[in-house]
């Protein structure tokens, strides 16, 4: 049935846990459509053979529908769009919320191409490798105009924006290749913004990160452009060291708890702050990315607001590969922790 | 007034139509009627040009990649065609048109509250589309209707006269509804009370609040985008601290009751047309006409269904779907309404109840799927995508189109006093329905295939389905012509049409066909409703 | 006096004209609270996200000058007023009189205002990407004198269109032309200054006080 009504629908194959759920109501909302625009439809014709001018002098009687019948105009096609609401808005919900257990990977966009980055290494252009059977949670940001990252076969869309991050995620079902689309217009070459998500085998995806750390990359994804100065085979976390010391965030921020100008990064990642205002946060990805951006916006207590504006200064992987050093900064190593739902909100303050 | 409508064929001597022949006589009028006559002209005009980049449009989607027109043109046309026919055509269409026409002499007025400001919308369309002509000779803008920041404030094609263009045509707009509000309540004719208003007027009604109170800040936001390109003023721009999503919502706080201010007059012309075509009363008029002042408010808190991948929060989404699913159950109230007027009724087919038929089922298909896109995780999948171009082209095309044509076909004999050809009417109308649904079901399947719109090159799995549109779209195309031709010959060759072609009870066809120029030989004092049909018409007509 | 000959033709009586001669300006009215409504929606959010920046920024402004051309601004309202009650007591001279010291409020009002712009330049507390003021470098000031120019630079084009409203009617009401049976234009216009300064007064505490 399921397999019927999606071929006859054109829908895409269903490659992810989100895509079965979606298409149940998806069958539901399309029949219940059609069934009832044929019906209004054979009324009006029957009515018409039924009721038609038999003379040119003929009248009708003056009616008006009882109020039980107006009520039921009202309530019974209400029930029917509350019901759908209400089942979308579950489904939508999950999607708004990424499991604890979910795989990151930074998604930036640009005219007219998709770059991914894993926080464990390797970046890649185009191509998106994932796990199956694992969920895999995109944060993602745009260096110039909005795009819109798109697989039609995961039914997930979620607009990507310059100056905020925002996220969704997806668990693919089935090993394969599935195309990535560009979703939001975004110039003479928007429709030439297509990318690929290749859904591997567990393990084999793992064997495959652990070759790309190992420095045996395969040189299929294509070469980072020339004014990104991105080691592909390089560790995340190790590239984000080598920026915190390039732009300077080490001299005001030391990453062994002593005190200094800026707060320690040491054991930063989740921890409980409190601000200049008297409220707390949680240092997660993304305070930390704001912070970067816009230093002012929350200012620990204790601590003057004298650090400079990054925005602009940094790029998105760049950013990213800080927030990533800055989470491997433990005192004892622990299990990787993961922050609490809503895992990630997007940011407001650019 | 004559004994019957149904047999007087004569045609008047004195007329608006003939009332001065000269250039100036136009140029200058201030008689609603002629406005409205030069609207139509005017819209039909825009409906021609937005036509023709759409035809070009689906063939060059005849196959992938580059078929006559490169990836820039393709880009340009296409915001050419959205920003045509949305303000130059569907926004204008039916009030400019038949409101102004119809409106004063449905409620037993000589003219509308102020003509002379209602001139001046004319003259300020005008303005409007020269600059809009002018940016599109001069390249035009590559950004889509819809003007997305930061795309539309960074792009370097001629994106400030079309803005400055769509801004000044505003004015016209809120001229127009201005003038409506003021001319509903206040001439209104001796026993005309707000329950025995037209069905017509009440639509047109809602239109105009939802014209005055929404079109000013489409005005703002398109300033600031224009400022924005101009001068740099960094109001949505993220490395200034801007945010793209506050234009999103202050563009959809405007554009999606725009979409009633298309839809909601023709609702209009179909509550007159379906009581006319059945001759019957309107099964229910207090919930047809309370039905359109419920869109015209509630359409304005639903703007964030536009936005639901767009990056707005959780419980915003929760919010506007909600409201969302209540919007729709004006319409549905109003569709069971029109079937209902035709249960027992006395009903001929006609041109325009081809066009009603074909309104009810483009509404019902477009309005539920509609709906479909408004539940939230359905959205996800479908937004951007051609099954949104599709719904939203069933209900702008399809159902707002119908409104037009079915007013245009039973007004007709009313503006211009002779009667068109009834069976290329039919050939005509079948075409463009049937046309419709080969040009636009097609797109809906392409949606859920997931062709995300706006591409100029696509992958090659969404061929065939392009290649079906745009043969559909070419019977379409012909529809349009065959009307076209028909009509032009009406005006010279049609019989004429006499007072009332329909037997209708409508105001309007009290009046001679053309009206005189102020509309009635003497000021009619209004003793029934519009929809009475228990006489029959020749009794009265003998009022 | 003879009202009905101030009635246009397609209008019953004079009071169904003088009632939908209100109605529009009302309606008008409300496109114009529309057309800033969209712009305190902006302050609103830039507000709320630059908090620090739009305080320090707002306290920099000179609240004095503002006081002072509010001043001026109700000074108006109230000639406008005036100016009605003499046109509705068939008092030509004196209309003419107090829509011209209406109009001189709004020059007054232009020429403070502009006094405020040059200070602005001089010191480079600009829009967008002009801005280049050193005392208030945080994130979002740039935004904060985007809105404040657009803010002011709107409603100062409204003191224009309604300062030349004013004039024109100060033209016809020389001429005698207002009377008991005819102050329709000079309510409208009326109207339309108390708009312009409604506004205003809601401009005033956003930007300059809070």
């Amino acid at each position: 049935m399921n397999e019927l009504l999606r071929n006859v629908l054109f829908l895409p194959e269903q490659a992810s846990t989100f895509a079965r759920k979606v298409d149940s109501l998806h069958y539901f909302v399309i029949i219940t459509t059609m069934i009832m625009s044929t019906l209004v439809g054979l009324t009006a014709l029957f009515f018409f053979v039924r009721f038609r001018r038999r003379s040119e002098t003929q009248t009708t009687p003056l009616l008006n529908p009882p109020w039980w019948l107006e009520t039921m105009f009202v309530v019974v096609p209400l029930a029917f769009f509350l019901f759908w609401f209400a089942r979308g808005y579950t489904d939508y919900v999950e999607l708004k919320t990424p499991p604890k257990n979910s795989m990151d990977v930074y998604v930036q966009a640009k005219q007219w191409m998709w770059k991914f980055s894993y926080p464990e290494g390797p970046n890649a252009i185009g191509v998106l490798r994932v796990p199956a059977n694992r969920p895999v949670r995109l944060m993602m940001t745009s260096r110039d105009v909005i795009h819109s990252f798109f697989v039609p076969a995961f039914r997930v869309k979620q607009d990507v924006l310059p100056g905020r991050y925002t996220e969704t995620w997806f668990e693919a079902i089935q090993p394969g290749r599935y195309q990535l689309l560009c979703a939001e217009y975004c110039g003479t070459n928007h429709s030439l913004m297509l990318g690929e998500v290749i859904v591997l085998r567990p393990d084999e995806f793992d064997s495959w990160l652990a070759d790309q750390r190992r420095g045996r990359a395969l040189q299929q994804d294509g070469a980072p452009t020339a004014d990104e100065d991105v080691t592909r085979q390089a560790d995340l976390v190790r590239q984000g060291e080598r920026f915190a010391v390039q732009y300077g965030c080490v001299k005001c921020h030391s990453i062994d708890g002593s005190p200094h100008i800026g707060p320690t990064w040491l054991d930063l990642f989740l921890r409980r702050e409190e601000l200049e205002g008297g409220q707390t946060i949680i240092a997660d990805e993304a305070y930390l990315t704001e912070s970067m951006m816009d230093p002012r916006a929350k200012i620990v207590r204790g601590f003057n607001p004298v650090m400079p504006v990054f925005k602009g200064r940094l790029a998105g992987p760049e950013a990213a590969a800080i927030v990533e050093y800055i989470k491997s900064l433990r005192s004892e190593p622990l299990e990787q922790a993961r922050s609490r739902r809503p895992v990630y909100e997007p940011i407001r303050s650019r | 007034m004559s004994p019957s409508a149904l047999d007087e064929v004569g045609f008047p001597e004195h007329h608006y139509l003939n009332a001065g022949t000269t250039v100036r006589s136009w140029l200058l009028t201030t008689d609603h009627k002629r406005i409205g006559v030069m609207y139509l002209v005017a819209v039909i005009l825009a409906l021609f040009l937005g036509g023709m980049f759409a035809l070009l449009l689906r063939f060059e989607h005849l196959t992938p990649g580059p078929t006559y027109i490169d990836a820039v043109t393709y880009n340009r046309f296409f915001t050419l065609h959205g920003v045509i026919m949305v303000w130059f055509f569907l926004i204008p269409a039916i009030p400019s048109v038949f409101g102004n026409f119809l409106l004063p002499i449905m409620i037993g007025a000589k003219d509308v509250a102020f003509p002379r400001l209602n001139l001046a919308s004319v003259y300020i369309y005008a303005v409007g589309a020269a600059f809009t002509t002018w940016a599109m000779i001069h390249g035009g803008a590559d950004t889509g209707w819809t003007f997305y920041t930061p795309y539309s404030t960074t792009t370097s094609t001629v994106v400030a006269p079309i803005l400055l263009g769509i801004f000044i045509l505003g004015f016209s707009t809120i001229v127009t509804g201005i003038n409506f509000i003021v001319t509903i309540h206040t001439m209104r004719g001796p026993g005309l009370t707000w329950m025995r208003l037209p069905l017509f007027v009440w639509a047109i009604y809602g239109t105009a609040i939802i014209q005055v109170l929404a079109t000013p800040v489409l005005g703002l936001v398109l300033l600031l985008v224009g400022v924005e390109h101009l001068l740099g003023f960094g109001l949505f721009d993220p490395a200034r601290g801007g945010d793209p999503i506050l234009f999103q919502h202050l563009f959809w706080f405007y554009s999606h009751p725009a979409v009633y201010i298309m839809i909601l007059p023709a609702m209009g012309v179909i509550s007159e047309t379906v009581a006319a075509a059945a001759r019957k009363n309107v099964f229910g008029y207090r919930a047809v006409a309370y039905s359109s002042l419920g869109i015209a408010l509630v359409g304005f808190f639903t703007w964030g269904h536009h936005m639901f991948v767009a990056g707005q929060g959780v419980f915003d989404a929760g919010a506007f779907g909600v409201l969302s699913m209540f919007v729709g159950i004006f319409t549905s109230i109003k569709v069971f309404t029109w079937v209902g007027t035709l249960y027992r009724g006395a009903i001929r087919f006609t041109t325009p109840f081809a066009y009603i038929c074909g309104f009810l089922y483009f509404l019902v298909f477009g309005g539920m799927t509609g709906i479909a896109v408004a539940t939230v995780s359905l959205d996800v999948h479908w937004h951007d995508t051609y099954f949104v171009v599709a719904h939203f082209h069933f209900i702008m095309v399809g159902a707002a189109l119908m409104g037009f044509l079915a007013a245009l076909h039973y007004w007709f004999p009313k503006m211009f006093g002779r009667m068109y050809h009834e069976g290329w009417g039919l050939v005509s109308a079948t075409l463009i329905i049937l046309g419709f649904n080969a040009t636009f079901i097609p797109q809906f399947l392409l949606g859920n295939l997931g062709m995300p719109r706006r591409y100029y090159d696509y992958p090659v799995r969404f061929q065939s389905l392009h290649v079906a549109s745009t043969a559909g779209s070419t019977l379409l195309f012909f529809g349009f012509v065959i009307i076209f031709i028909y009509l032009v010959l009406a005006l010279k060759y049609g019989r004429a049409a006499g007072r009332n072609p329909w037997g209708s009870r409508g105001f309007e066809w009290d009046t001679s066909s053309p009206p005189p120029t102020h509309n009635f030989e003497q000021l009619p004092v209004f003793t029934h409703g519009p929809h009475e049909y228990q006489l029959a018409p020749e009794v009265s007509n003998a009022a | 006096m003879l009202p009905e000959s101030h009635v246009q033709e397609h209008f019953a009586n004079m009071e169904v004209q003088r009632q939908a001669a209100r109605l529009g300006m009302w309606a008008f009215l409300g496109t114009e609270v529309l057309l800033f409504a969209g712009l305190f929606a902006a302050y609103a959010e830039y507000r709320s996200l630059f908090h620090e920046t739009f305080v320090l920024s707002s306290r920099h402004l000179d609240a004095i000058m503002a006081t002072v051309e509010t001043a001026v601004l109700i000074t108006g309202s109230f000639a406008v007023v005036m100016a009605h009650h003499y046109a509705r007591s068939s008092r030509s001279g004196m209309t003419c009189l107090s829509l011209l010291v209406a109009v001189g409020t709004g020059l007054a009002f232009l020429a403070l205002h502009g006094i405020e712009y040059v200070h602005h330049f001089e010191e480079g507390a600009l829009p967008g990407k002009y801005y280049h003021f050193p005392e208030i470098q945080t994130a979002g000031a740039s935004m904060f004198f985007s809105l404040y120019f657009l803010m002011t630079g709107l409603h100062s084009l409204h003191v224009i269109a309604g300062a030349g409203v004013l004039a024109w009617l100060a033209w016809r009401a020389s001429s005698g032309e207002f009377s008991r049976g005819n102050y329709n234009a000079v309510e409208m216009g009326g109207l339309y200054w108390h708009l312009v300064d409604v506004i205003w007064i809601f401009l005033f505490p956003l930007l300059y006080l809070i």
